[in-house]
């Protein structure tokens, strides 16, 4: 699964990308998040408020029931400033 | 049509294309968005503008088809910068061509409303004290929000 991080989620992880497998019972969005969170200080400061991150499940923007699987490409990421 | 790139556009000669060699075309109404020098009372320098490139172009694709939609529209364009751009810049150009005068100043206003709160994009802003992430506006969820359909 390949994960994609941007503007101030990817500076507070400390990276744009990377690609991780996660374990079997993480089927969603929201499982996936709170697996993220357990990697370590730097993801949990990120993840913390859930109400500021967004996600993109190849490339189509997701609610945290979504589902994700091996494969997907994954991007979290905080509400939109464009324009 | 969507173009997302890190140049400059020329406002009049885009203008210009919209409306060439359709003579269905009424009216063109356009919107440009600039990078302004102060935000929140405080100065700013710069602004870098990040996305999502493998996603940014069929975001807005989603946005133009949804404006096509609603209205009877002759042409769509929107251009969007990224990269480091400085006061006086300009950021986005909407621009909707139409028969009649009211499709096009609506769908522009949606296009611009509607991109504010989809299009993967992320403002970081350089001011004399350092930089900082630009935070999403609840008034800019509102302003999408007039245009949902009930």
């Amino acid at each position: 699964m390949r994960l994609l991080y941007f503007a101030w989620l990817r500076t507070r992880i400390g990276k744009a990308e990377e690609t991780v497998e996660p374990p079997r019972e993480v089927v969603t969005v929201a499982a996936l998040v709170e697996w993220l969170k357990g990697r370590g200080p730097n993801f949990a400061e990120a993840l913390k408020n859930a109400k500021l991150v967004r996600v993109a499940v190849n490339r189509e923007y997701v609610t945290w029931d979504h589902p994700v699987a091996p494969g997907d490409e994954v991007a979290l990421f905080p509400p939109v400033t464009g324009g | 049509m969507i173009r997302v790139q890190r140049e400059d556009f020329d406002v009049g000669a885009e203008l210009n294309k919209l409306g060439e060699g359709n003579l269905r075309v009424g009216g063109i109404v356009s919107f440009v968005g600039l990078v302004r020098d102060v935000a929140g009372g405080e100065k700013i320098t710069a602004m870098t503008l990040e996305h999502y490139p493998a996603m940014t172009e069929k975001a807005l694709a989603d946005i133009e088809a949804e404006a096509r939609r609603r209205w009877p529209l002759e042409a769509c364009l929107i251009i969007h910068r990224f990269g480091r751009l400085e006061p006086g810049d300009r950021i986005v150009l909407v621009a909707t061509s139409s028969a009649h005068r009211d499709a096009a100043f609506e769908s522009c206003h949606f296009l611009i409303d509607w991109l504010k709160t989809r299009a993967p994009f992320w403002k970081l802003e350089e001011t004399p004290d350092g930089e900082r992430w630009v935070e999403a506006q609840a008034s800019d969820d509102r302003a999408a929000q007039r245009w949902s359909e009930e």
